[in-house]
């Protein structure tokens, strides 16, 4: 069994890990990193709990070898609040109870803000369509689709 | 004495009858009535039962008053999800 | 002190407020530990080895291979187990199997090593030798004379001889004269009705940590809806003493009934004990379906009679649920459960339980209640509409009231069905217009509810803020209701109590998080806590003053003078008895433990638009609004995230999700992909309307509400597609295929 040395970036660290060929990215971030706020739901890229960034573009990280990570940019839920000020979204979670149990949260977060990120002024349908790949058992998604929403609104009137 | 009102298919297991009396102020008592007065209810009682009195709900405690005026239905026991 | 418990109704200043929760940042953060988030030193990795046979005799299990892999350091089968008492035989039998694995999925044997790709090698090299049997999965096949057989020797002395040994139980309810009842309607409508297998599709599989010494004390951290369950479970199956066995709660990641028993966890602490180190055990999502329980699928035949001004002359309804492998569907809440709305003269309903090779059903949110009212509510709906009579008038005439006597016995104090029916009826949905290819539906839903053994512990810091420990795992803000409520009782603000879940050693038995319990019943407890602590905080103060403890009320955070004659002294603040504490008497703190009963019944009416498209018979929801009774809403935010939450699983179960078994008896659907429950962009927003008719049996007339929302969705979603599609549906889920097919064979 050969390990593979992987040099990374997660949420703006150099990063350098040891993973076995087969590992995924979510295997190294949880079981080997430490960074268990990404969550394995299912493990075959269908309920987004997972959800990462990986050079500014979205993906499940169950669905990602931990060796792909090698020279990108990883940013987990770990690293969306700046120290103890949390992101909009984050804040606005809270606010309107945009989560029941919590496991999907982190998964959503890190979706929604990356949908933020590329269009500013989302339609209901868009967030809707965009968040299709988050699985929420709790809410029925109203309060998640509305806290995303919102917090758009408010982050267009800030800018 | 209490009046007691059985689910349908109980009722068969004590002698046809919906309603039984007994002797009970407390849900202990009348749990250890029915069973002693009605064997045929035992398998029943034993798998274990819920119980409303006077339109409340009650699964355990065994020292809930009842009244002579009561109004006591068996129940299957319930569970939640 | 003097507590003024009078009957006005009560001013909240911070119950009915939406403050943020107190987990809220944790859960935003990544922060919130949840079951496969734990680690320990030294931790080894357990899988376990499932049956690929739905129905097979093991007649041989060979671990040897395994065991002596390099890595692997404890083997486990039910030999390891033993005898264990009655009570827990079949939970037993479903952690691991015995003789016969029983479904597709069973547990065989299980291994712990050092990692999870030594633990997957291990599970290769255990041999088993099975002797595959005949198998059944379908309820009406497994009823019939000739069907394989799961137990013998399980069938009740109230299922008639000579029914198939996999009829468990037959149970009937209701009073009256059906055939009597019948002769009066203008019409009948008799019809069988089905529903599939769903599951309740919590995001976070099943996981746990166990540490087991020899010493007999074992530690477990686990993802569960009752830590205290769990340990009493575990204790009685490995021969522990419960005393010995801390069980601590993670966050729990959905359970909505599923994480009401244990599964992997007497697994995960005899692997320890073997191994004398930590096992953790995750599930993965495909174990999940196979493995743990799903509700019942369904067969059901209602025969309700109507006359033509709509007044229900009879209703009967006769439910047969597959419950899996063991005995215990929850078909007798459903027999009981759905006719519970109505006020009728002839009702009659007939429940049977029935064993299949298929894992053993879990309780899934109001346990039974959604099939017998998406049955029975569509016969309603059908009867209605053929006389061209209002849906929802007719539920307001046939309704039950204070003082009916319900369906399953019982007469009803003071209830909320027709307050939900009237708001329905005035709401702007009902007369909103509605498109080609679309239908409207109602219906309304009815759940128990409960309460059950409660501990609650309040401490006061020396600082005057407040702890309050319960014993509940925390599934969708619970922690929030509770610090509000103690918050509310004391007089003092939100933030200043904190609430935490104890783990089994800090309080005494509390039961799991179910029955729509946690806000009434903890709540209950709560409250009952911060009054002992008020009391005590009173008598400190009476005697700083010298004064009479009766002469001393509790207002607004502070114990005062209770009138002119106890003497003129400044209020005592909270935190200046706390400071004192230590003068007084000491530490002070209230405490309450109680069995809580006389938790209220809940009710909710349903409201739906959909559009079923013609070409390929997909239903869009457009439109969802739910009635529902909370007693008294706590935190309106999550009460309205009960109701739209229920509403959206009805959804799935109503469109989408189903169990598939081939004819092999394996599942075919074992992953989110095929298993499809709603995503964001099924849906519209779903809007909620909260009706408070206080439950006597509270301090604050709270009553459970996260089950009574699944209760109705299944039927109103029916009859919305049903209208819209032209052709009344019967069967669930209502796929595209099969509502093509039924718009098809109706021409």
């Amino acid at each position: 069994m050969s390990r593979i040395h992987v040099t990374t970036k997660i949420n703006g660290d150099e990063t350098e890990f040891l993973c076995e060929a087969e590992a995924t990215l979510l295997d190294v971030l949880r079981d080997e990193l430490g960074l268990t706020g990404t969550k394995e739901g299912c493990g075959t890229g269908d309920c987004g709990a997972c959800s990462v960034t990986v050079d500014g573009r979205l993906v499940c990280s169950c669905l990602m070898l931990g060796a792909e990570a090698e020279g990108r940019e990883i940013t987990t839920i770990e690293g969306m609040a700046t120290g103890e000020t949390l992101h909009p979204l984050q804040k606005k979670f809270i606010e309107m109870a945009a989560l029941q149990c919590g496991i999907c949260t982190p998964g959503i977060l890190v979706a929604a803000k990356s949908l933020l990120e590329r269009n500013p002024d989302p339609s209901e349908e868009e967030v809707r369509y965009w968040l299709a790949g988050n699985l929420c058992r709790c809410t029925g998604y109203d309060k998640i689709i509305r806290a995303v929403l919102d917090t758009a609104a408010d982050m267009r009137r800030a800018s | 004495m209490v009046k007691v009102l059985l689910w349908g298919s109980l009722a068969d297991l004590a002698d046809g009858a919906r309603e039984v009396e007994v002797e009970a102020d407390t849900l202990r008592a009348l749990l250890d009535g029915l069973a002693r007065d009605h064997p045929g209810l035992r398998p029943e009682l034993a798998r274990g039962v819920s119980v409303s009195i006077d339109g409340r709900i009650y699964n355990d405690s065994w020292f809930t008053p009842i009244g002579p005026e009561s109004e006591v239905v068996l129940l299957k026991r319930l569970q939640g999800g | 002190m003097a507590l003024d418990d009078s009957k006005k109704p009560r001013e909240f200043k911070i119950v009915g407020t939406r403050p943020d929760r107190p987990d809220g940042i944790d859960k935003v953060t990544g922060r919130a530990r949840f079951g496969a988030d734990m680690v320990a030193p030294g931790m080894l990795t357990g899988r376990i080895l499932r049956s690929p046979h739905a129905h097979a005799r093991i007649k041989r299990i060979d671990t040897s291979k395994a065991e002596s892999l390099p890595g692997v350091k404890a083997v486990v089968t039910r030999v390891d187990f033993g005898a264990v008492p009655d009570h827990v035989a079949d939970i037993m039998d479903n952690c691991m199997a015995g003789e016969k694995a029983l479904y597709d999925g069973h547990a065989i044997a299980a291994v712990a090593a050092i990692s999870p790709a030594v633990a997957r090698h291990a599970l290769k090299l255990i041999e088993v030798d099975y002797e595959v049997l005949p198998h059944v999965t379908d309820v009406d096949e497994a009823m019939k004379p000739g069907a394989p057989v799961l137990h013998e020797g399980r069938q009740e002395e109230t299922v008639p001889k000579g029914m198939s040994g996999n009829v468990i139980a037959r149970a009937e309810f209701g009073h009256g004269d059906i055939e009597a009842g019948l002769k009066q309607a203008d019409r009948v409508v008799e019809r069988t009705y089905r529903t599939a297998a769903t599951h309740q599709g919590y995001i976070e599989p099943h996981a746990c940590l166990a540490t087991m010494g020899a010493d007999g004390q074992g530690d477990l951290w686990v993802c569960t809806q009752g830590h205290y369950m769990v340990r009493n479970t575990c204790a009685a199956i490995l021969g522990l003493e419960q005393g010995q066995l801390r069980v601590t709660a993670s966050e729990i990641g959905g359970g909505f009934g599923g994480k009401t028993t244990v599964f992997l966890e007497p697994v995960a602490l005899m692997l320890a004990k073997k191994s004398g180190r930590p096992v953790k055990m995750v599930m993965s999502r495909s174990e999940v379906l196979r493995a743990t329980g799903p509700t019942s699928s369904t067969s059901i035949d209602v025969k309700i009679g109507m006359t033509k001004e709509g007044r229900i002359t009879a209703g009967f309804a006769e439910l047969r649920y597959q419950g899996g492998a063991w005995p215990g569907s929850p078909v007798n809440m459903g027999a009981m459960s759905g006719f519970a709305p109505y006020d009728l003269e002839n009702v009659k309903t007939v429940g049977w339980d029935v064993v299949t090779n298929r894992p053993k059903a879990a309780a899934y949110r109001a346990p039974g209640a959604p099939m017998a009212a998406f049955a029975i509510e569509s016969a309603i709906d059908e009867l209605a509409k053929g006389f061209g009579l209002d849906p929802l008038a007719v539920r307001l005439m046939n309704g039950a009231d204070e003082g009916t006597k319900s369906s399953y016995g019982p007469t009803y104090p003071a209830i909320g069905l027709k307050a939900t029916l009237e708001a329905a009826r005035k709401h702007p949905h009902w007369t909103a217009p509605l498109g080609k290819n679309q239908g409207r539906g109602v219906a309304c839903g009815f759940w128990f509810n409960f309460g059950g053994d409660t501990c609650v512990s309040l401490n006061i810091t020396p600082d005057g803020t407040v702890t309050v420990s319960e014993g509940n795992p925390d599934i969708g803000g619970s922690r929030a209701s509770m610090t509000m409520m103690a918050a509310e009782e004391l007089g003092i603000p939100y933030d200043q109590v904190r609430t935490i879940i104890a783990d089994t050693g800090s309080l005494g038995q509390n039961e799991v998080t179910d029955g729509s319990r946690v806000t009434f019943a903890v709540g209950l407890a709560t409250i009952e806590a911060a009054r002992a602590a008020k009391r005590e905080m009173c008598r400190r103060a009476a005697m700083i003053w010298d004064i009479d403890e009766d002469a001393v009320e509790w207002e607004d955070g502070a114990a005062r003078p209770a009138g002119p004659n106890a003497g003129k002294f400044p209020p005592m603040t909270i935190k200046e008895i706390a400071a004192v504490a230590s003068n007084t008497g000491g530490p002070i703190a209230g405490h309450h433990e109680v069995t809580a009963e006389g938790a209220g019944v809940s009710f909710a009416t349903h409201m739906v638009d959909v559009e079923v498209d013609p070409e390929t018979g997909a239903t869009k929801i457009l439109r969802y609004t739910v009635f529902q009774d909370a007693g008294k809403a706590v935190h309106p935010s999550y009460v309205e995230g009960q109701f739209q939450g229920g509403a959206v699983q009805g959804i799935g179960w109503a469109l989408n999700e189903e169990y598939i078994y081939g004819e092999d008896g394996i599942l075919q659907n074992a992953g989110f992909l095929d298993y499809r429950i709603p995503v964001a962009s099924d849906l519209p927003m779903i809007d909620t309307v909260i009706l408070e008719i206080p439950n006597p049996g509270h301090p604050y007339g709270v009553r459970g509400v996260g089950e009574t929302s699944i209760v109705p969705p299944l039927a109103a979603i029916a009859n919305a597609v049903s209208a819209a599609a032209g052709v009344r549906m019967t069967q669930l889920p209502m796929s595209p295929p099969r509502v093509l097919a039924a718009i098809q064979a109706d021409g």
